[in-house]
């Protein structure tokens, strides 16, 4: 006797589970039930739950019978041909979907070898332990797991081919890289997922050697004939938007070339990439300050006395002007309308990134790097075939991380470029590393992949043979041209006075509380009122009351806010921050009262 | 020593720390010369100097960075020593807290007892003497008899002769609180009967509620016992304190007797035990997460916590509520309300410390800000 749950809720009980459940299953493989039904019978409760619903995860495998696979030799062949489809396999009963309850019955055989008696299913492929993005990764089987996974994660971050309609569309920061390529060492996801289509890097010739260390602590060196070449250069693009907003009284935004009677004007120089209808002209070159598309917008406040000016309405200027250290190339323009029937204004704007230092670069295996230097071609090191790497890579980069694929990748690569073929390095199915050697050496190469190399600027050789060869690389989004800043002197925020903040905004980085304790720690104290120098003010303090004056320029002289005249006015030297909190204090209610004395 | 020679060393007398001239008298060998003793009091006297402190160097401030660094790396989690004879102690980050806070309550109060003759029969002896025990600890089994209106108790006979008591001794403990009861007590039993005419059946349910929380014997406090080895000796330890009482009981080494409550300690030894206690109890933590902080750090924060004359944790009702400083104490923590009752009061602040002068970008009175003109201009 085992209860019954159809969807979690109970339906009744059953006499016999053994020979219900696999009269469901049975019935589900015929096609009689729907295949998106699964089955659990929970032996510990002897429960029997039914799933129908959605959101469950599911996985496909091999049902097995008896010790042999369902799947014979004869699909395998008309799948080839093409007279069968997954979906006549799952129809036919070949494979079916299980769900993680149903998976607690099930006995799932590896791979064919393991197949016995008990066991009821087999994974399609052994590859299957890891998802697609894991399964991208060549030669994944001789890694550490975690690697694995920061390697799935960088290829999420590379620049690539990601739409082939990019030129009409309008994404935040999209980035694309020229001349995409098929890795040389795939796996057969790069097939299953069309991975030519959208290819995100580019094989490169790989050398793990130092270079005067410009590649330590992950760094890497690029060649820059190569960058000149064309390697690893990418667009960024970005869209700059407008809306004509409505307000109330009929009042509209308006995108045009502001009046010079506008209020807040800017100077006409940053208005001189305008056409007539106020935005830019496709093609021009805009920088940091300039308005990319000209707009005004109604007064905020009508008083009164407005109507009757006769200057007209002084309409406010609110042009879109790129922020400090962005630019660009006007790419493309969109006239439209957004969901409230607004105008609406959309300018690409486009921007070439050629690889320099400072940028990011990745395998597939998670040896990130930046940039140390590029290096001239003329410099650079060669090998006795005259082959000179596109890219340096330190070999203190394996020992701890322990990614053998790198390693195996970059044989592998060797010996496709030179035997003009691709080499699969599928999850637990690749091609063996000890027949890539064998191959290597037949193409007049040395087994182990290393070669004899010379130092570009000396000419001599050197010490050490240098492990050479193809590795696919991948430029990744992170690059210092989007995040490089600095400041001495700036703009600072209108209530503190004290520096703004963030890269936006041209902000300083800020001297915090604990790094203001190692000042002190140190004695230091003269240089950390220096420091803390940036909202400085010198204030006229009435003595007799404890407040801060103000100068009266009208009468040229000091006034105490209670006694006027009548006080003796001093000037004090304390920071914007604490007259503020003084400001406060007395909004309080509270008379903060400030007492001086001689300094000497 | 010789006596013309302890006499030299005396003249160091206002130079030298009484701990160190003391420490010379003992350690120098009898046969050293005055030259000898002259050559050593000078080094000594160097390397003191060398020691010390520069003014306005600003000590607070570097252990609290000494402290607060390494202890980004404690662990939040108390440990639990499954399976080993030892109880759960807090440790880590909470009990750092929970000691520099100064909490009233600490989450695991413990003792370790020590006794004049560590015997393992006396110690077991002990253990059982102070632990808190209650009658319903003894009870095997409890009747309600609703038609003859009685409640009969059933106690475990061993466990009363492991205490050494029997059924009268526990009548003796519970007269006070059965009152308008009669107690009859069988072999091991203990039947009570209403006095007068048989009332609410209520009466009798509540009178079993009130007998399980009647003390027999132990100390009030002390939760529960655990004889151990330390070293050589065995002592107990407790979880849950009295230390009053443990040190009254004549077994007891009343000098070596330790608790982990500071504000008892401050309560039953006074002042300076309780700072020994706080830094003992800190140094406990950070070496037991494998970390090194120089002992002085941990020394200084006692001391501020025990300078006004009692002990007051690191807060803003304990040390922060005595600085001089309205400002310093706005910063804090509840600024609005630090400023409000100073104006109500008429609070001056004079800038002498550090985060008023930070707070007004004047220079710091310490280290390069700290030295001025004495003279005044006229």
């Amino acid at each position: 006797m085992a209860e019954v749950y159809i969807n979690a809720k109970y339906v009744g009980t059953v006499d016999d589970p053994r020979s219900f459940v696999s009269d469901i299953k049975d019935l589900r493989r015929k096609g009689t039930l729907p295949d998106d039904i699964n089955i659990f019978h929970n032996k510990e409760v002897d429960e029997i739950y039914v799933m129908s619903d959605e959101g469950r995860a599911r996985r496909p495998l091999i049902i097995v019978r008896e010790g042999k696979t369902l799947l014979t030799e004869k699909h395998l062949e008309q799948l080839k041909d093409g007279e069968l489809t997954w979906v006549d396999l799952v129809r036919q009963g070949v494979i079916e979907y299980l769900d993680a309850g149903e998976e607690e019955n099930a006995l799932v055989a590896y791979r064919p070898e393991d197949l016995t008696e008990s066991h009821t299913h087999m994974e399609i492929t052994p590859g299957s332990i890891s998802g697609v993005a894991t399964a991208l990764v060549p030669f994944g089987n001789y890694n550490q797991s975690s690697r694995l996974i920061i390697g799935s994660k960088n290829q999420k971050q590379s620049l690539g081919f990601y739409a082939a309609n990019f030129h009409l569309r309008m994404d935040m920061d999209a980035n694309i890289l020229h001349y995409p390529q098929f890795p040389i060492v795939k796996t057969r996801i790069h097939d299953v997922t069309d991975y030519e289509e959208h290819p995100s890097g580019q094989n490169m010739v790989v050398a793990v050697m130092c270079y005067d260390g410009y590649n330590m602590e992950d760094g890497v060196i690029l060649n820059k004939g190569s960058i000149q070449r064309g390697l690893a250069r990418s667009t960024y693009f970005t869209p700059v938007k407008a809306e004509e907003l409505r307000y109330s009284g009929g009042l509209i935004d308006e995108v045009a070339v502001p009046d010079k009677e506008v209020k807040g004007y800017r100077s006409e120089r940053d208005y001189r990439h305008l056409e007539a209808d106020g935005i830019v002209s496709p093609e021009a070159f805009v920088e940091e300050g300039n308005v990319v598309i000209g707009r005004t917008s109604p007064p905020r406040f009508l008083s009164g006395m407005d109507e009757y000016n006769l200057s007209g309405s002084i309409r406010r200027e609110s042009s879109v002007a790129l922020k400090h250290g962005e630019q660009g190339i006007a790419d493309f323009v969109v006239l439209t309308e957004n969901e409230e029937g607004n105008k609406l204004v959309q300018v690409r704007l486009r921007e070439e990134r050629v690889p320099e230092i400072g940028d990011k670069f990745t395998s597939r295996h998670g040896q990130k790097g930046v940039t140390g230097i590029l290096v001239p071609q003329a410099d650079a090191p060669f090998s006795t075939s005259g082959i000179v790497p596109d890219l340096i890579f330190t070999p203190h980069g394996i020992s701890s991380r322990m990614t053998i694929s790198h390693l195996v990748e970059l044989l592998g690569g060797k010996v496709g470029a030179l035997g003009g073929r691709y080499v699969d390095g599928t999850l637990f199915e690749s091609e063996k590393a000890e027949d890539l050697r064998k191959e290597l050496l037949t193409l007049g190469f040395r087994e182990d992949g290393t070669e004899i190399f010379f130092d570009g600027r000396t000419g001599k050789q050197m010490l050490a043979k240098i492990y050479v060869g193809n590795m696919y690389y991948l430029r990744l989004r992170h690059m210092v041209a989007n995040k490089m800043q600095s400041r001495a002197r700036g703009p600072i925020q209108l209530l503190t006075r004290q520096p703004t903040e963030g890269k936006a905004k041209e902000g300083g980085l800020r001297l915090g509380e604990m790094e203001k304790d190692t000042f002190i720690a140190h004695g230091a104290s003269l240089l950390l009122k220096e420091r803390f120098d940036s909202d400085r003010v010198t204030v006229p303090v009435c003595e007799k009351s404890g407040l801060v004056g103000y100068y009266d320029a009208r009468t040229n002289k000091l006034m105490s806010p209670v006694y006027g005249e009548d006080s003796d006015i001093s000037y004090v030297e304390m920071s914007y921050a604490f007259k503020l909190l003084l400001n406060e204090l007395i909004s309080l209610g509270i008379h903060p009262k400030i007492e001086l004395e001689d300094k000497y | 020593m010789k006596a013309e020679n302890a006499k030299l060393v005396d003249t160091y007398e206002n130079k030298l720390p009484f701990s160190v001239l003391e420490e010379i008298k003992n350690s120098v060998p009898d046969s050293a010369s005055k030259e000898n003793i002259k050559t050593i009091l000078e080094e000594t006297f160097a390397l003191y100097l060398q020691a010390k402190i520069n003014p306005g160097e600003c000590v607070g401030l570097v252990s609290a960075e000494s402290i607060g660094e390494p202890g980004t790396q404690m662990t939040l989690n108390t440990f639990h020593f499954a399976g080993v004879a030892e109880m759960n102690v807090t440790t880590g980050l909470p009990r750092i807290i929970e000691i520099f806070d100064c909490q009233k309550t600490i989450k695991t109060p413990m003792m370790e007892v020590y006794l004049k003759d560590p015997k393992i029969e006396n110690v077991k002896a002990l253990a059982l003497k102070i632990k808190e025990t209650k009658f319903s600890e003894f009870v095997t089994s409890y009747s309600l008899n609703i038609f003859e209106q009685n409640l009969k108790v059933t106690l475990s006979r061993e466990l009363l002769d492991d205490h050494g008591l029997d059924v009268k001794d526990m009548i003796k403990a519970l007269k006070l609180k059965a009152k308008g009861f009669t107690m009859e007590s069988d072999d091991g039993s203990l039947t009570f009967i209403h006095k007068g005419k048989p009332e609410d059946i209520k009466d009798l349910y509540n009178l079993k509620e009130k007998l399980k929380a009647v003390k027999i014997s132990g100390l009030k406090g002390i939760r529960q016992v655990l004889p151990v080895k330390r070293g050589e000796e065995y002592i107990v330890l407790t979880s849950g304190t009295n230390l009053k009482e443990v040190l009254e009981m004549d077994e007891v080494d009343a000098t070596r007797t330790i608790c982990n409550d500071m504000n008892e300690v401050y309560q039953v030894l006074g002042l300076e035990a309780a700072r020994q206690t706080v830094i003992n109890e800190v140094y406990k933590v950070i070496e037991s997460q494998g970390l090194n902080i120089d002992i002085r750090h941990i020394m200084l924060v006692a001391d501020i916590m025990c300078a006004s004359g009692v002990l007051r944790g690191i807060t803003r009702y304990g040390v922060v509520k005595e600085k001089a400083s309205v400002l310093a104490r706005a910063s804090f923590e509840t600024p609005i309300r630090h400023l409000i009752n100073a104006a109500l009061e008429g609070e001056v602040d004079a800038l002498t410390s550090v985060v008023e002068n930070v707070m007004i970008n004047q220079p710091v009175p310490l280290g390069t800000g700290l030295p001025g003109l004495i003279t005044k201009l006229k």
